[in-house]
Protein backbone atom coordinates (compact mmCIF):
# COMPACT_ATOMS: atom_id res chain seq x y z
CA UNK A 1 0.00 0.00 0.00
CA UNK A 2 1.28 3.43 -0.82
CA UNK A 3 1.84 5.92 1.92
CA UNK A 4 0.67 9.34 0.72
CA UNK A 5 2.68 12.50 1.31
CA UNK A 6 0.65 15.00 3.31
CA UNK A 7 0.89 18.62 4.40
CA UNK A 8 0.90 19.07 8.17
CA UNK A 9 2.15 22.64 8.59
CA UNK A 10 1.43 26.01 6.97
CA UNK A 11 3.36 29.26 7.33
CA UNK A 12 1.82 32.15 5.43
CA UNK A 13 3.31 35.57 4.74
CA UNK A 14 1.04 37.49 2.39
CA UNK A 15 -0.10 41.00 1.53
CA UNK A 16 -3.48 40.15 3.07
CA UNK A 17 -2.19 38.67 6.29
CA UNK A 18 0.80 37.46 8.29
CA UNK A 19 -0.07 34.01 9.58
CA UNK A 20 -2.71 31.52 8.53
CA UNK A 21 -5.64 32.91 10.52
CA UNK A 22 -5.34 36.54 9.37
CA UNK A 23 -4.69 35.44 5.77
CA UNK A 24 -7.67 33.11 5.63
CA UNK A 25 -9.95 35.58 7.37
CA UNK A 26 -9.09 38.26 4.78
CA UNK A 27 -9.31 35.79 1.89
CA UNK A 28 -12.74 34.43 2.77
CA UNK A 29 -13.99 38.02 3.11
CA UNK A 30 -12.48 39.09 -0.21
CA UNK A 31 -10.21 41.75 1.28
CA UNK A 32 -7.56 42.93 -1.17
CA UNK A 33 -3.97 43.77 -0.27
CA UNK A 34 -3.24 45.60 -3.53
CA UNK A 35 -2.44 49.29 -3.30
CA UNK A 36 0.01 52.02 -4.32
CA UNK A 37 3.66 51.10 -3.77
CA UNK A 38 4.97 52.64 -0.57
CA UNK A 39 8.38 51.04 -0.20
CA UNK A 40 10.09 53.06 -2.89
CA UNK A 41 9.18 56.11 -4.95
CA UNK A 42 7.31 54.45 -7.80
CA UNK A 43 5.86 57.63 -9.35
CA UNK A 44 8.23 57.57 -12.30
CA UNK A 45 7.57 53.96 -13.26
CA UNK A 46 4.88 52.77 -15.66
CA UNK A 47 3.45 50.38 -13.04
CA UNK A 48 2.78 51.76 -9.56
CA UNK A 49 0.62 49.22 -7.71
CA UNK A 50 1.71 46.16 -5.74
CA UNK A 51 0.59 43.73 -3.10
CA UNK A 52 2.90 44.81 -0.28
CA UNK A 53 3.27 43.10 3.08
CA UNK A 54 2.83 45.74 5.75
CA UNK A 55 3.77 45.54 9.39
CA UNK A 56 6.47 42.89 9.09
CA UNK A 57 9.40 43.73 11.39
CA UNK A 58 12.04 41.06 10.94
CA UNK A 59 13.80 41.90 14.21
CA UNK A 60 10.67 40.97 16.17
CA UNK A 61 10.91 37.41 14.87
CA UNK A 62 14.55 36.68 14.04
CA UNK A 63 17.85 36.90 15.94
CA UNK A 64 20.03 39.93 15.30
CA UNK A 65 22.77 37.84 13.74
CA UNK A 66 20.51 36.98 10.80
CA UNK A 67 19.40 40.51 9.95
CA UNK A 68 22.52 41.90 8.20
CA UNK A 69 22.91 38.74 6.11
CA UNK A 70 19.35 38.34 4.79
CA UNK A 71 17.20 39.90 2.12
CA UNK A 72 13.58 40.63 2.95
CA UNK A 73 12.44 37.52 1.06
CA UNK A 74 14.66 35.37 3.28
CA UNK A 75 13.48 37.04 6.47
CA UNK A 76 9.89 36.39 5.44
CA UNK A 77 10.70 32.79 4.47
CA UNK A 78 12.44 32.09 7.79
CA UNK A 79 9.49 33.40 9.78
CA UNK A 80 7.04 31.47 7.59
CA UNK A 81 9.21 28.39 8.18
CA UNK A 82 9.07 28.89 11.95
CA UNK A 83 5.29 29.21 11.78
CA UNK A 84 4.89 26.17 9.53
CA UNK A 85 6.98 23.96 11.81
CA UNK A 86 5.12 25.18 14.91
CA UNK A 87 1.82 24.55 13.11
CA UNK A 88 2.97 21.01 12.29
CA UNK A 89 3.95 20.47 15.91
CA UNK A 90 7.52 19.70 14.88
CA UNK A 91 10.52 20.80 16.94
CA UNK A 92 13.47 20.31 14.58
CA UNK A 93 15.97 20.03 17.44
CA UNK A 94 14.18 16.86 18.55
CA UNK A 95 14.69 15.08 15.22
CA UNK A 96 17.83 13.63 13.60
CA UNK A 97 19.33 16.32 11.35
CA UNK A 98 19.55 14.08 8.29
CA UNK A 99 15.85 13.15 8.53
CA UNK A 100 14.83 16.71 7.60
CA UNK A 101 15.35 18.53 4.30
CA UNK A 102 14.41 21.75 2.51
CA UNK A 103 13.36 22.44 -1.06
CA UNK A 104 12.05 25.89 -1.98
CA UNK A 105 11.49 27.75 -5.22
CA UNK A 106 12.77 31.19 -6.13
CA UNK A 107 11.96 33.38 -9.09
CA UNK A 108 14.09 36.38 -8.35
CA UNK A 109 16.49 36.06 -5.46
CA UNK A 110 17.40 38.72 -2.94
CA UNK A 111 16.95 41.76 -5.15
CA UNK A 112 16.70 44.42 -2.47
CA UNK A 113 19.84 43.21 -0.72
CA UNK A 114 21.61 42.98 -4.07
CA UNK A 115 20.52 46.44 -5.09
CA UNK A 116 21.90 47.95 -1.90
CA UNK A 117 25.24 46.23 -2.39
CA UNK A 118 25.43 47.25 -6.05
CA UNK A 119 24.82 50.82 -4.90
CA UNK A 120 27.67 50.46 -2.41
CA UNK A 121 29.92 49.05 -5.14
CA UNK A 122 29.33 51.84 -7.65
CA UNK A 123 29.09 54.76 -5.23
CA UNK A 124 31.82 53.81 -2.74
CA UNK A 125 33.84 50.93 -4.12
CA UNK A 126 34.29 47.21 -3.74
CA UNK A 127 35.49 47.45 -0.15
CA UNK A 128 32.01 48.66 0.81
CA UNK A 129 30.18 45.59 -0.49
CA UNK A 130 28.93 43.31 2.29
CA UNK A 131 30.61 39.93 2.52
CA UNK A 132 27.10 38.54 2.84
CA UNK A 133 26.35 39.55 -0.74
CA UNK A 134 28.23 36.33 -1.55
CA UNK A 135 24.99 34.44 -0.84
CA UNK A 136 22.22 36.81 0.28
CA UNK A 137 21.06 37.56 -3.29
CA UNK A 138 21.19 33.95 -4.45
CA UNK A 139 18.17 31.91 -5.53
CA UNK A 140 19.06 29.04 -3.19
CA UNK A 141 19.50 31.23 -0.13
CA UNK A 142 16.05 30.63 1.37
CA UNK A 143 16.61 26.88 1.30
CA UNK A 144 20.08 27.33 2.79
CA UNK A 145 18.99 29.66 5.57
CA UNK A 146 15.96 27.51 6.40
CA UNK A 147 18.17 24.44 6.65
CA UNK A 148 20.77 26.21 8.82
CA UNK A 149 18.22 27.84 11.13
CA UNK A 150 16.41 24.56 11.71
CA UNK A 151 19.40 22.23 11.66
CA UNK A 152 18.10 20.30 8.65
CA UNK A 153 20.90 18.38 6.94
CA UNK A 154 18.87 16.13 4.66
CA UNK A 155 18.27 16.84 0.95
CA UNK A 156 18.30 20.54 0.13
CA UNK A 157 17.66 22.37 -3.10
CA UNK A 158 15.98 25.15 -5.01
CA UNK A 159 13.85 25.14 -8.16
CA UNK A 160 13.89 28.17 -10.44
CA UNK A 161 11.02 28.04 -12.94
CA UNK A 162 9.26 31.34 -12.26
CA UNK A 163 5.73 30.97 -10.93
CA UNK A 164 5.58 27.23 -11.77
CA UNK A 165 8.52 26.69 -9.43
CA UNK A 166 6.27 26.98 -6.41
CA UNK A 167 4.64 23.68 -7.40
CA UNK A 168 7.83 22.11 -8.75
CA UNK A 169 9.52 22.62 -5.36
CA UNK A 170 6.66 20.91 -3.55
CA UNK A 171 6.85 18.00 -6.02
CA UNK A 172 10.58 17.71 -5.45
CA UNK A 173 10.07 17.75 -1.68
CA UNK A 174 7.52 14.97 -2.08
CA UNK A 175 10.09 12.99 -4.09
CA UNK A 176 12.60 13.32 -1.24
CA UNK A 177 10.03 12.06 1.26
CA UNK A 178 9.33 9.07 -0.97
CA UNK A 179 13.06 8.40 -1.05
CA UNK A 180 13.15 8.31 2.74
CA UNK A 181 13.46 11.79 4.25
CA UNK A 182 11.00 12.03 7.15
CA UNK A 183 10.20 15.74 7.05
CA UNK A 184 10.55 18.25 4.22
CA UNK A 185 10.14 22.01 4.46
CA UNK A 186 9.01 23.38 1.10
CA UNK A 187 7.09 26.16 -0.65
CA UNK A 188 8.48 29.54 -1.57
CA UNK A 189 8.61 33.22 -0.70
CA UNK A 190 9.53 35.93 -3.18
CA UNK A 191 9.80 39.63 -2.35
CA UNK A 192 11.52 42.07 -4.65
CA UNK A 193 9.55 45.30 -4.40
CA UNK A 194 12.55 47.57 -4.92
CA UNK A 195 13.57 49.58 -8.00
CA UNK A 196 15.90 46.90 -9.36
CA UNK A 197 13.36 44.14 -8.87
CA UNK A 198 10.65 46.34 -10.32
CA UNK A 199 12.58 47.13 -13.48
CA UNK A 200 13.30 43.43 -13.96
CA UNK A 201 9.58 42.69 -13.71
CA UNK A 202 8.63 45.55 -16.03
CA UNK A 203 10.78 43.92 -18.71
CA UNK A 204 8.20 41.14 -19.02
CA UNK A 205 5.67 43.73 -20.30
CA UNK A 206 3.06 41.86 -18.30
CA UNK A 207 2.55 44.39 -15.51
CA UNK A 208 -0.65 46.36 -15.23
CA UNK A 209 -0.19 50.11 -15.55
CA UNK A 210 -3.55 50.88 -13.96
CA UNK A 211 -3.61 53.09 -10.87
CA UNK A 212 -6.93 51.70 -9.66
CA UNK A 213 -6.33 48.79 -7.21
CA UNK A 214 -9.74 47.35 -8.06
CA UNK A 215 -9.17 47.39 -11.83
CA UNK A 216 -5.48 46.63 -12.17
CA UNK A 217 -5.45 42.80 -12.04
CA UNK A 218 -8.49 41.28 -13.74
CA UNK A 219 -7.77 37.76 -15.01
CA UNK A 220 -10.48 36.23 -17.25
CA UNK A 221 -12.13 39.64 -17.57
CA UNK A 222 -12.58 41.56 -20.86
CA UNK A 223 -10.74 44.43 -19.15
CA UNK A 224 -7.66 42.30 -18.34
CA UNK A 225 -4.53 44.39 -18.85
CA UNK A 226 -1.70 42.66 -17.02
CA UNK A 227 -0.98 41.69 -13.45
CA UNK A 228 0.02 43.39 -10.23
CA UNK A 229 3.12 41.93 -8.55
CA UNK A 230 3.04 41.14 -4.88
CA UNK A 231 5.42 39.80 -2.25
CA UNK A 232 5.21 36.83 0.07
CA UNK A 233 4.21 33.22 -0.26
CA UNK A 234 3.90 30.17 1.96
CA UNK A 235 6.15 27.58 3.53
CA UNK A 236 4.73 24.07 3.94
CA UNK A 237 5.78 21.14 6.09
CA UNK A 238 5.29 17.74 4.48
CA UNK A 239 5.74 14.16 5.69
CA UNK A 240 4.29 10.70 5.13
CA UNK A 241 0.67 10.21 6.12
CA UNK A 242 1.59 7.25 8.35
CA UNK A 243 4.07 9.39 10.25
CA UNK A 244 1.60 12.26 10.62
CA UNK A 245 -1.16 9.96 11.82
CA UNK A 246 1.15 8.12 14.22
CA UNK A 247 2.07 11.35 15.99
CA UNK A 248 -1.48 12.67 15.90
CA UNK A 249 -0.70 15.65 13.68
CA UNK A 250 -3.36 17.67 11.91
CA UNK A 251 -3.37 16.64 8.25
CA UNK A 252 -4.36 19.48 5.91
CA UNK A 253 -4.33 17.30 2.84
CA UNK A 254 -2.42 15.06 0.53
CA UNK A 255 -0.24 16.01 -2.43
CA UNK A 256 -1.81 13.32 -4.59
CA UNK A 257 -0.77 14.23 -8.11
CA UNK A 258 1.72 16.38 -9.99
CA UNK A 259 2.39 17.14 -13.60
CA UNK A 260 4.89 19.50 -15.22
CA UNK A 261 5.24 20.27 -18.92
CA UNK A 262 6.96 22.77 -21.15
CA UNK A 263 5.30 24.73 -23.94
CA UNK A 264 6.55 24.24 -27.49
CA UNK A 265 8.64 26.95 -29.09
CA UNK A 266 6.51 29.89 -30.29
CA UNK A 267 5.57 29.46 -33.93
CA UNK A 268 6.34 25.74 -33.95
CA UNK A 269 2.65 24.86 -34.13
CA UNK A 270 2.84 22.51 -31.15
CA UNK A 271 0.10 22.30 -28.54
CA UNK A 272 0.46 24.32 -25.32
CA UNK A 273 1.40 22.09 -22.40
CA UNK A 274 -0.95 23.09 -19.57
CA UNK A 275 -3.73 20.59 -20.35
CA UNK A 276 -1.15 17.81 -20.43
CA UNK A 277 0.20 18.90 -17.03
CA UNK A 278 -3.34 18.76 -15.62
CA UNK A 279 -3.89 15.29 -17.08
CA UNK A 280 -0.58 14.06 -15.66
CA UNK A 281 -1.55 15.28 -12.18
CA UNK A 282 -5.00 13.69 -12.37
CA UNK A 283 -3.59 10.42 -13.72
CA UNK A 284 -1.09 10.16 -10.90
CA UNK A 285 -3.84 10.82 -8.36
CA UNK A 286 -6.05 8.32 -10.21
CA UNK A 287 -8.86 10.86 -10.14
CA UNK A 288 -11.24 11.45 -13.08
CA UNK A 289 -11.85 15.11 -14.00
CA UNK A 290 -15.45 15.00 -12.74
CA UNK A 291 -14.14 14.29 -9.23
CA UNK A 292 -12.03 17.45 -9.08
CA UNK A 293 -13.94 19.90 -6.89
CA UNK A 294 -12.17 23.19 -7.56
CA UNK A 295 -9.35 24.66 -9.67
CA UNK A 296 -7.08 27.42 -8.39
CA UNK A 297 -6.04 29.11 -11.61
CA UNK A 298 -2.69 30.61 -12.56
CA UNK A 299 -4.71 33.66 -13.70
CA UNK A 300 -2.13 35.59 -15.71
CA UNK A 301 -4.35 38.59 -16.43
CA UNK A 302 -3.03 38.74 -20.03
CA UNK A 303 -5.80 37.94 -22.57
CA UNK A 304 -3.90 35.35 -24.61
CA UNK A 305 -2.55 33.64 -21.48
CA UNK A 306 -5.99 33.66 -19.87
CA UNK A 307 -7.32 32.12 -23.07
CA UNK A 308 -4.66 29.40 -23.05
CA UNK A 309 -5.46 28.55 -19.43
CA UNK A 310 -9.23 28.58 -19.99
CA UNK A 311 -8.72 26.34 -23.05
CA UNK A 312 -6.72 23.86 -20.98
CA UNK A 313 -9.32 23.83 -18.18
CA UNK A 314 -12.29 23.43 -20.55
CA UNK A 315 -10.41 20.80 -22.57
CA UNK A 316 -10.05 18.61 -19.47
CA UNK A 317 -13.19 19.51 -17.49
CA UNK A 318 -15.56 20.77 -20.19
CA UNK A 319 -17.07 24.26 -20.44
CA UNK A 320 -18.20 25.51 -17.02
CA UNK A 321 -17.27 22.00 -15.83
CA UNK A 322 -15.54 22.83 -12.54
CA UNK A 323 -15.49 25.81 -10.17
CA UNK A 324 -12.42 27.96 -10.84
CA UNK A 325 -11.02 30.65 -8.59
CA UNK A 326 -8.05 33.01 -8.29
CA UNK A 327 -7.67 34.39 -4.76
CA UNK A 328 -4.37 35.84 -5.97
CA UNK A 329 -6.50 38.71 -7.32
CA UNK A 330 -6.31 39.90 -3.68
CA UNK A 331 -2.53 39.59 -3.25
CA UNK A 332 -1.14 40.19 -6.72
CA UNK A 333 1.09 37.62 -8.35
CA UNK A 334 3.75 36.47 -5.88
CA UNK A 335 5.98 34.73 -8.45
CA UNK A 336 7.37 31.54 -6.89
CA UNK A 337 5.43 32.31 -3.70
CA UNK A 338 2.07 32.31 -5.51
CA UNK A 339 1.49 28.60 -5.98
CA UNK A 340 2.49 27.58 -2.43
CA UNK A 341 0.07 30.23 -1.17
CA UNK A 342 -2.59 28.81 -3.50
CA UNK A 343 -1.86 25.34 -2.11
CA UNK A 344 -2.36 26.73 1.40
CA UNK A 345 -5.58 28.45 0.32
CA UNK A 346 -6.82 25.24 -1.32
CA UNK A 347 -6.08 23.21 1.84
CA UNK A 348 -7.86 25.77 4.00
CA UNK A 349 -10.75 25.84 1.52
CA UNK A 350 -11.09 22.05 1.78
CA UNK A 351 -10.91 22.26 5.58
CA UNK A 352 -13.75 24.76 5.72
CA UNK A 353 -15.76 23.71 2.68
CA UNK A 354 -15.57 27.15 1.16
CA UNK A 355 -14.15 28.28 -2.19
CA UNK A 356 -12.62 31.74 -1.82
CA UNK A 357 -13.62 34.26 -4.40
CA UNK A 358 -11.87 35.95 -7.31
CA UNK A 359 -12.25 39.65 -6.53
CA UNK A 360 -13.09 42.52 -8.89
CA UNK A 361 -13.47 40.26 -11.94
CA UNK A 362 -16.45 40.04 -14.28
CA UNK A 363 -15.72 36.84 -16.22
CA UNK A 364 -15.75 37.13 -20.00
CA UNK A 365 -18.17 34.59 -21.49
CA UNK A 366 -15.71 33.49 -24.14
CA UNK A 367 -13.57 31.73 -21.52
CA UNK A 368 -16.50 29.46 -20.55
CA UNK A 369 -15.30 29.15 -16.95
CA UNK A 370 -17.37 28.76 -13.78
CA UNK A 371 -15.34 31.46 -12.05
CA UNK A 372 -16.20 31.99 -8.39
CA UNK A 373 -16.70 35.74 -8.13
CA UNK A 374 -18.45 38.30 -5.91
CA UNK A 375 -18.63 36.09 -2.82
CA UNK A 376 -17.14 32.80 -1.60
CA UNK A 377 -19.00 29.61 -2.46
CA UNK A 378 -19.81 26.90 0.07
CA UNK A 379 -18.95 23.47 -1.32
CA UNK A 380 -17.84 20.09 -0.06
CA UNK A 381 -14.28 19.89 -1.32
CA UNK A 382 -12.47 16.56 -1.37
CA UNK A 383 -9.93 17.57 -4.00
CA UNK A 384 -8.42 20.73 -5.44
CA UNK A 385 -6.22 21.38 -8.46
CA UNK A 386 -3.65 24.18 -8.30
CA UNK A 387 -2.15 25.51 -11.54
CA UNK A 388 0.94 27.63 -12.05
CA UNK A 389 2.77 28.82 -15.13
CA UNK A 390 6.21 30.32 -15.41
CA UNK A 391 7.56 32.88 -17.86
CA UNK A 392 9.08 31.10 -20.82
CA UNK A 393 6.74 28.13 -21.03
CA UNK A 394 6.66 26.32 -17.67
CA UNK A 395 3.37 24.61 -16.75
CA UNK A 396 2.78 22.81 -13.48
CA UNK A 397 -0.25 21.29 -11.80
CA UNK A 398 -0.70 19.81 -8.33
CA UNK A 399 -3.74 17.80 -7.28
CA UNK A 400 -4.54 17.92 -3.57
CA UNK A 401 -6.86 15.57 -1.74
CA UNK A 402 -8.42 16.69 1.51
CA UNK A 403 -6.99 15.57 4.84
CA UNK A 404 -10.29 14.05 5.87
CA UNK A 405 -9.43 10.34 5.41
CA UNK A 406 -6.23 10.71 7.41
CA UNK A 407 -8.04 12.57 10.16
CA UNK A 408 -10.57 9.78 10.48
CA UNK A 409 -7.73 7.28 10.66
CA UNK A 410 -6.00 9.34 13.32
CA UNK A 411 -9.15 9.56 15.42
CA UNK A 412 -9.65 5.81 15.53
CA UNK B 1 49.22 63.24 16.40
CA UNK B 2 47.63 60.82 18.84
CA UNK B 3 47.73 57.28 17.62
CA UNK B 4 44.24 55.82 17.28
CA UNK B 5 43.66 52.70 19.31
CA UNK B 6 41.30 49.95 18.27
CA UNK B 7 39.27 49.07 21.38
CA UNK B 8 36.89 46.33 22.43
CA UNK B 9 34.06 48.86 22.11
CA UNK B 10 35.07 49.56 18.51
CA UNK B 11 35.09 45.86 17.76
CA UNK B 12 31.68 45.35 19.36
CA UNK B 13 30.16 48.24 17.41
CA UNK B 14 31.63 47.11 14.07
CA UNK B 15 30.67 43.47 14.61
CA UNK B 16 27.07 44.44 15.33
CA UNK B 17 26.90 46.83 12.37
CA UNK B 18 28.25 44.33 9.91
CA UNK B 19 27.17 40.96 11.23
CA UNK B 20 24.44 41.60 13.79
CA UNK B 21 24.15 41.10 17.51
CA UNK B 22 24.38 37.71 19.17
CA UNK B 23 22.18 36.62 22.03
CA UNK B 24 25.14 37.03 24.37
CA UNK B 25 25.05 40.85 24.21
CA UNK B 26 28.01 43.24 24.30
CA UNK B 27 31.62 42.18 24.00
CA UNK B 28 33.45 42.98 27.19
CA UNK B 29 36.09 41.79 29.65
CA UNK B 30 34.15 38.53 30.19
CA UNK B 31 34.09 37.55 26.55
CA UNK B 32 37.29 39.03 25.19
CA UNK B 33 38.95 35.61 25.25
CA UNK B 34 35.91 33.67 24.05
CA UNK B 35 36.31 32.37 20.51
CA UNK B 36 34.30 34.07 17.76
CA UNK B 37 32.88 30.66 17.01
CA UNK B 38 31.47 30.38 20.52
CA UNK B 39 30.20 33.95 20.34
CA UNK B 40 28.21 32.99 17.22
CA UNK B 41 30.29 34.70 14.52
CA UNK B 42 31.35 32.54 11.58
CA UNK B 43 34.06 33.18 8.99
CA UNK B 44 31.94 35.43 6.77
CA UNK B 45 31.07 37.59 9.78
CA UNK B 46 34.81 38.00 10.40
CA UNK B 47 35.51 38.83 6.75
CA UNK B 48 32.82 41.50 6.87
CA UNK B 49 34.16 42.81 10.17
CA UNK B 50 37.73 42.92 8.84
CA UNK B 51 36.58 44.83 5.81
CA UNK B 52 34.75 47.39 7.95
CA UNK B 53 37.74 47.83 10.26
CA UNK B 54 39.95 48.49 7.21
CA UNK B 55 37.54 51.13 5.92
CA UNK B 56 37.09 52.94 9.21
CA UNK B 57 40.64 52.78 10.53
CA UNK B 58 42.49 53.08 7.23
CA UNK B 59 44.51 49.94 7.84
CA UNK B 60 45.20 46.98 5.65
CA UNK B 61 44.53 43.60 7.27
CA UNK B 62 45.73 40.35 5.81
CA UNK B 63 43.44 37.33 5.66
CA UNK B 64 45.60 35.81 8.39
CA UNK B 65 45.14 38.86 10.64
CA UNK B 66 41.41 38.33 10.50
CA UNK B 67 40.95 34.59 10.17
CA UNK B 68 43.71 33.50 12.57
CA UNK B 69 42.45 35.81 15.32
CA UNK B 70 40.23 33.34 17.01
CA UNK B 71 39.14 35.66 19.82
CA UNK B 72 38.24 39.36 20.18
CA UNK B 73 41.54 39.91 22.02
CA UNK B 74 43.45 38.34 19.14
CA UNK B 75 41.75 40.52 16.54
CA UNK B 76 42.12 43.71 18.61
CA UNK B 77 45.83 43.02 18.98
CA UNK B 78 46.22 42.29 15.29
CA UNK B 79 44.52 45.55 14.34
CA UNK B 80 46.54 47.59 16.81
CA UNK B 81 49.75 46.03 15.52
CA UNK B 82 48.80 47.15 12.00
CA UNK B 83 47.83 50.60 13.30
CA UNK B 84 51.24 50.88 14.93
CA UNK B 85 53.19 49.79 11.89
CA UNK B 86 51.23 51.98 9.53
CA UNK B 87 50.92 55.07 11.73
CA UNK B 88 54.18 56.55 10.45
CA UNK B 89 52.95 56.39 6.91
CA UNK B 90 49.47 57.63 7.74
CA UNK B 91 48.48 60.95 6.22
Amino acid sequence: MTDPVVVTGLGIVSPTGLGTAPYWSATRRGVSGIGPITRFAADGYPARLAGEINGFVAGEHLPGRLLPQTDRMTQLALVAGDWALADAGITPADLPAFDMGVCTASAQGGFEFGQNELRNLWSQGSRYVSAYQSFAWFYAVNSGQLSIRNGMKGPSGVVVSDQAGGLDAVANARRQIRKGTAVMVTGAVDASLCPWGWVAQLASRRLSTSDDPDRAYLPFDERANGHVPGEGGAILVMERASRAVARGAHVYGQVAGYGATFDPAPGSGGQPGLARAIRLALAEADLPPENVDVVFADAAGIPELDQAEADAITEVFGPYGVPVTAPKTMTGRLYSGAAPLDLAAALLAMDEGLIPQTVNVTPAERYRLDLVTDHPRAAQLCSALVLARGYGGFNSAVLLRSGYPQRVAAAR
Amino acid sequence: MTERQFTVDDLHRILVEGAGETEGGALGPDTIDTTFDELGYESIALLETGSRIEREFGVSLSDEDVMDSRTPRGLIEAVNTRLGTTSGAAV
